[in-house]
C-alpha cells in the first residue's frame, strides 16, 4: 500500500515539477509565461499523436517537445518582438492551447495509448520497496530530476545563468552593459516551452496512457504557483511538485478509503494548499525579495 | 547642412582666448566627437555637437536639464546611435555600435542612476561587465585590491541591494577601472555623496587623471566642476554655446552660459523670521522597516513653527522617504507621533490632514504625485476632492473650476505643455514637478511638506519654486523642505536638521551651519549621540 501511494506520488509530482523548472528560467529572465497550462496540454496532444503514430515513446516524447516549444515561440513573438501584454498573450495562450488540442486530440479520443519504459538494472530494480521506487522509473523522472540539477548550477554556477539573472533583475542595466535582453528571453522562453511540451508529454505517456480532453486539469497553473512557491530556487521546486504530488495523490486514495468527506472538497486541497503556502511565503519578504526578478511581467523595449 | 558652420562661429566668439590658455593637457587628443546629430521624433537632442576631450582631462560637460548632455555620452557610450556626425576615437573614426564596442574601446560609464543588479553580489555585478571575468574567486582578490589601493574599498560577496548609494557607485567605479579605461563618462556622480564622500571621489578622479585617463564630468554643481574639472563643455538646447577653463569663471558666470541669461537669485530677509507657534510637530516617531530595502524611523523628533522653512538634508535612501509617508498619512503611525496644528494626527487619513489645511508633494512625481495618464485638471481634483474647494459637488466634477485652477498654476509657474489640459505623463520632468508642487501651493497650505521641490527642474524655474516656499513661510505657514541638494538648503533654510540611517539630527539655525557640518551629520555622528540620549531615558 505505502509502496502503491509512493509510486503514484512520483508520477504524480514529475509532471508538475518538469514544468515548473521551465517556468523558473522563463520568471528568472523577467517574463512571466501564464499559458503553461496551454503548452503543457500541447505537448500532451501531439506526444500521444506522434507516439501512436510512430509506436515510439522516444518520438512522441520529442514531438511534445517541439510542439512546447512551438507555443512558446508563439508567446515570445508576441511578448518579446511585439511587446504586448504578457499576462494576457500567456492567458491567451492556454485558452488557444487548450482549444486546438481538442481539436488535433479528437480522433484519439479512446485510442489505447502506449506507456513510457520503465528503467530496468538487475539486482538494484528487484530491490523491496527501494527497487520499485528509485530503480524502476521511467527516463523522464530522472530527467526531472537532472533537468532540476542542470538549472540551478546553470542559474549560480555558470555565466549565462548570471547573464540570465542580471537580464531578468534589471534588463535596463543588461542592455546598457551591452547584453541581448530580448535574445536571453527568447531562448528562456523556449526553455520554458519545451519543458512544459515534455510535461506533458509525461502526463499522456505515462501518468494515464490515453488521450482526454482538458487531461492536464490545471496543473500548468499549479506549476506556476510552485515558481513563486519555491521563491525562484531550482530545489525547492522538487519540495514543492512532491507535496502537491502527495496532496492529489492522497486525495484519491480518501476517495478510494470511502473518507466522509466529498470528494470536490478533497480534489479542491491542492488548490488550497497553493494559496496557503503563498500566504506563508510572502511573509518573509526579504527573501522574497532577493530572489524574485525584478523586471517580471515588464515589457522591455530597448531605446535605440 | 548648409547652416553648419553657424553655431561652431559662436563658439568661437563666446569661448574666446580662454579657451586657448587654460590647464588643458598638452593636445593629445583622445575623443573627438564631430557634428554629432540627435533627433527623437520632434525633439532636436543634439544638434551637430561638437566635443574634443584630451588625454588625462577632467572634462565637464555642464547644461540644464534636457540640455542633450545625456543623448551625447550615450553616443560615445555606444547605448545611442548618431544620426549624423562621426566619432573619431584615437585618430581613428569609430563606430560604436553598443557599449559592449565602447567598452572594448576603452570607455568606461559609471551611471546617475545605478546600472546595477540590486539582487547580484558586488563580484557577480562586476563580472557581468567584463568580456573576460574568468574565476569568480580571482576576480573578487582582483576587486579587492584594485578597490583599496584607489580608497573605494568594497567586500566583493555582498549583496547590492544592501548596500547605501554612496558604496554603490563605489562599484560602479570599480568596475570600469577593472576594465583599464582610457576614458571614464562619469553622469552627476556627487549627487547621492554626502560632502566627505565627494572629496574621495575627487581625489580618485585626480589620480586617475595624473595617470593618463582622461574622464567626461557630467554635473550640475558649479563648484565642484570649477574646482576639479581643466575644461568645459555648455551645452544649451542640444547645441554647443560655449568652452571655458572652468577654474577661470565663477560658479554665476557658469550658470549663465548654462542658462543663457542671469539668473535670479532667491531673495531672503537675511534674518531669522518671527516664529509663530509649531503647525507641525514631530514627537519621538518611530516606525519599523516595511520591507528589506527601507529603513526604520527612530525616535525622530522636530517642530517647524510658523513663519519658517526648515529642511531636512541627507543622502538618498537615509528615511526621507520613510519620513515623508508618515508626515501625510500614507503609513500611519501613533497619534501622538506627529501633531498638526496641535492635532495629534498621527494615525489620521491623508484627507483628515489636508482638511487641516496642510499640503504634502512627494519626491516621485510621475505616479505618485500626479496620475500619468490622467490630465492635468483630473489631477488637481484628485488633490482636493477631500478639501471641498469646490472642485467636487453632489458626487460631480466642475470642469469649470479645475480647468481654471490649471490656468492659474500654469500661468504662475510657467508650466509649458504642447496643448491645453494634457495628460500629465506628457509634460517634461521639470514641467510637471513646476506643476505638482504649484498646485499645492496654490492652497496656501498652513503646513506644507514638500521632497526634493526642485529635482529636475532648470535652474530659473527653481529659483521661483524656492522663492514660492520662502514666501509661503513668511505668510504664516510652516514649511518643511525633504532634500538632498544641499546648495538649496542653504539657500532656502531658515533651520536644518540632517537625516542619516533613520535618525534625525536635532534642526540647527541655518546660519550657524556649515557644509563641513552637514557633511559629518550625513555620515551619521548624530546617530550615537541620540542613541545614547535614547539609553539613558
Amino acid at each position: 500500500m505505502f509502496e502503491a501511494v509512493l509510486l503514484t506520488v512520483i508520477t504524480a509530482a514529475t509532471p508538475l515539477l518538469i514544468a515548473a523548472i521551465g517556468e523558473l528560467v522563463v520568471e528568472r529572465s523577467g517574463v512571466l509565461n501564464l499559458g503553461v497550462e496551454g503548452m503543457m496540454i500541447m505537448g500532451a496532444v501531439v506526444g500521444f499523436a506522434v507516439a501512436n503514430q510512430t509506436g515510439s515513446g522516444t518520438l512522441g516524447v520529442l514531438a511534445a517537445i517541439v510542439a512546447g516549444m512551438g507555443m512558446a515561440l508563439i508567446f515570445g513573438f508576441l511578448v518579446l518582438s511585439l511587446v504586448t501584454n504578457q499576462v494576457a498573450t500567456g492567458l491567451a495562450l492556454t485558452i488557444l492551447g487548450l482549444g486546438v488540442s481538442g481539436m488535433i486530440g479528437e480522433a484519439y479520443i479512446g485510442v489505447p495509448g502506449l506507456r513510457l519504459p520503465e528503467l530496468y538494472i538487475p539486482v538494484l530494480s528487484e530491490l523491496p520497496l527501494i527497487g520499485p521506487v528509485f530503480f524502476q522509473q521511467d527516463a523522464v523522472v530522472y530527467l526531472g530530476f537532472a533537468l532540476v540539477a542542470l538549472v540551478a548550477f546553470v542559474l549560480f554556477r555558470t555565466r549565462t545563468g548570471l547573464i540570465l539573472r542580471a537580464v531578468g533583475d534589471n534588463h535596463g542595466s543588461a542592455h546598457a552593459l551591452g547584453y541581448s535582453v530580448i535574445k536571453v528571453r527568447y531562448l528562456a522562453v523556449l526553455f520554458g516551452g519545451g519543458c512544459a511540451g515534455l510535461a506533458g508529454a509525461y502526463m499522456s505517456l505515462a501518468y494515464t496512457p490515453q488521450w482526454v480532453e482538458n487531461m492536464t486539469a490545471g496543473r500548468g497553473w499549479i506549476a506556476l504557483a510552485l515558481v513563486v512557491f519555491a521563491s525562484w530556487l531550482p530545489f525547492r521546486v522538487i519540495a514543492g511538485a512532491y507535496l502537491f504530488g502527495a496532496v492529489t495523490v492522497l486525495t484519491f486514495h480518501a476517495q478510494a478509503q470511502g473518507i466522509g468527506v466529498p470528494s470536490q472538497l478533497l480534489s479542491s486541497l491542492p488548490y488550497i494548499a497553493t494559496i496557503a503556502v503563498l500566504v506563508l511565503i510572502s511573509a518573509n519578504r526579504r527573501l522574497t525579495l532577493v530572489n524574485t526578478p525584478a523586471c517580471l511581467g515588464k515589457p522591455f523595449v530597448p531605446d535605440r | 547642412m548648409v547652416g553648419g558652420m553657424k553655431p561652431l562661429a559662436e563658439n568661437e566668439k563666446k569661448s574666446g582666448d580662454t579657451a586657448q590658455t587654460d590647464r588643458r593637457a598638452s593636445g593629445d587628443v583622445l575623443l573627438d566627437g564631430k557634428s554629432l546629430t540627435k533627433r527623437f521624433g520632434e525633439i532636436l537632442a543634439n544638434d551637430r555637437v561638437d566635443l574634443r576631450i584630451n588625454k588625462g582631462e577632467i572634462h565637464a560637460l555642464l547644461g540644464e536639464n534636457g540640455a542633450g548632455k545625456s543623448t551625447l555620452v550615450k553616443m560615445f557610450y555606444g547605448a545611442l546611435e548618431p544620426d549624423a556626425g562621426e566619432i573619431i576615437w584615437q585618430g581613428k573614426p569609430v563606430q560604436i555600435d553598443n557599449p559592449a564596442a565602447a567598452r572594448a574601446l576603452g570607455i568606461g560609464m559609471v551611471f546617475q542612476h545605478f546600472s546595477l543588479f540590486e539582487a547580484l553580489t558586488v563580484v557577480e555585478n562586476i563580472a557581468l561587465a567584463l568580456p573576460e571575468p574568468g574565476n569568480m574567486k580571482a576576480l573578487a582578490k582582483r576587486i579587492e585590491s584594485i578597490s583599496s589601493e584607489y580608497g573605494l574599498p568594497l567586500n566583493p560577496q555582498d549583496i547590492v541591494a544592501d548596500l547605501p548609494v554612496g558604496i554603490r557607485q563605489r562599484i560602479e567605479i570599480v568596475r570600469c577601472l577593472l576594465q583599464e579605461p582610457a576614458l571614464i563618462i562619469m553622469d552627476e556622480p556627487t549627487s547621492v555623496l554626502t560632502p566627505q564622500e565627494a572629496d574621495r571621489l575627487f581625489k580618485t578622479l585626480e589620480r586617475l587623471a595624473s595617470e593618463g585617463c582622461a574622464v567626461l564630468y557630467i554635473s550640475h554643481r558649479l563648484e565642484e566642476v570649477k574646482r576639479i574639472c581643466h575644461h568645459a563643455t555648455i551645452l544649451r538646447h542640444g547645441k554647443v554655446v560655449g568652452e571655458c577653463d572652468p577654474s577661470k569663471e565663477t560658479p554665476s558666470s557658469l550658470a549663465n552660459m548654462m542658462v543663457g541669461s542671469e539668473v535670479i537669485g532667491v531673495s531672503h530677509s537675511g534674518k531669522a523670521p518671527e516664529l509663530g507657534p509649531a503647525r507641525l510637530r514631530v514627537a519621538d516617531l518611530s516606525a519599523p522597516a516595511r520591507n528589506p530595502f527601507a529603513t526604520t524611523l527612530n525616535d525622530l523628533n522636530l517642530a517647524v513653527h510658523a513663519g519658517e522653512v526648515v529642511a531636512i538634508a541627507g543622502v538618498a535612501g537615509n528615511g526621507q522617504g520613510e519620513l515623508f509617508d508618515a508626515l501625510s498619512g500614507e503609513v500611519r503611525v501613533t497619534p501622538e507621533m506627529i501633531y498638526i496644528d496641535g492635532q495629534a494626527c498621527g494615525a489620521k487619513s491623508i484627507n483628515w490632514r489636508r482638511q487641516q489645511n496642510a499640503a504634502f508633494v512627494p519626491e516621485e512625481r510621475l505616479g505618485h504625485g500626479a496620475v500619468p495618464g490622467m490630465t492635468l485638471t483630473n489631477n488637481i481634483v484628485l488633490t482636493r476632492h477631500g478639501t471641498n474647494d469646490g472642485l467636487v459637488s453632489a458626487g460631480f466634477v466642475s470642469e469649470g473650476q479645475s480647468g481654471e485652477l490649471e490656468q492659474k498654476v500654469k500661468t504662475h509657474f510657467d508650466v509649458r505643455m504642447s496643448h491645453d489640459n494634457p495628460e500629465a505623463r506628457s509634460l517634461s520632468g521639470g514641467n510637471l514637478q513646476k506643476f505638482v508642487v504649484g498646485r499645492e501651493l496654490d492652497r496656501k497650505p498652513g503646513v506644507l511638506v514638500v521632497n526634493q521641490p526642485t529635482w529636475g527642474v532648470d535652474a530659473g524655474a527653481a529659483a521661483l519654486i524656492r522663492q514660492s516656499l520662502i514666501d509661503l513661510a513668511r505668510s504664516g505657514s510652516a514649511v518643511l523642505v525633504i532634500s538632498q541638494d544641499l546648495d538649496e538648503i542653504f539657500e532656502i533654510a531658515d533651520r536644518i536638521a540632517v537625516i542619516s540611517r533613520g535618525f534625525l539630527s536635532e534642526a540647527e539655525a541655518a546660519s550657524g551651519m556649515t557644509r563641513e557640518r552637514v557633511g559629518l551629520l550625513m555620515a551619521g555622528s548624530a546617530e550615537r549621540s541620540q542613541g545614547n540620549d535614547r539609553k539613558a531615558v
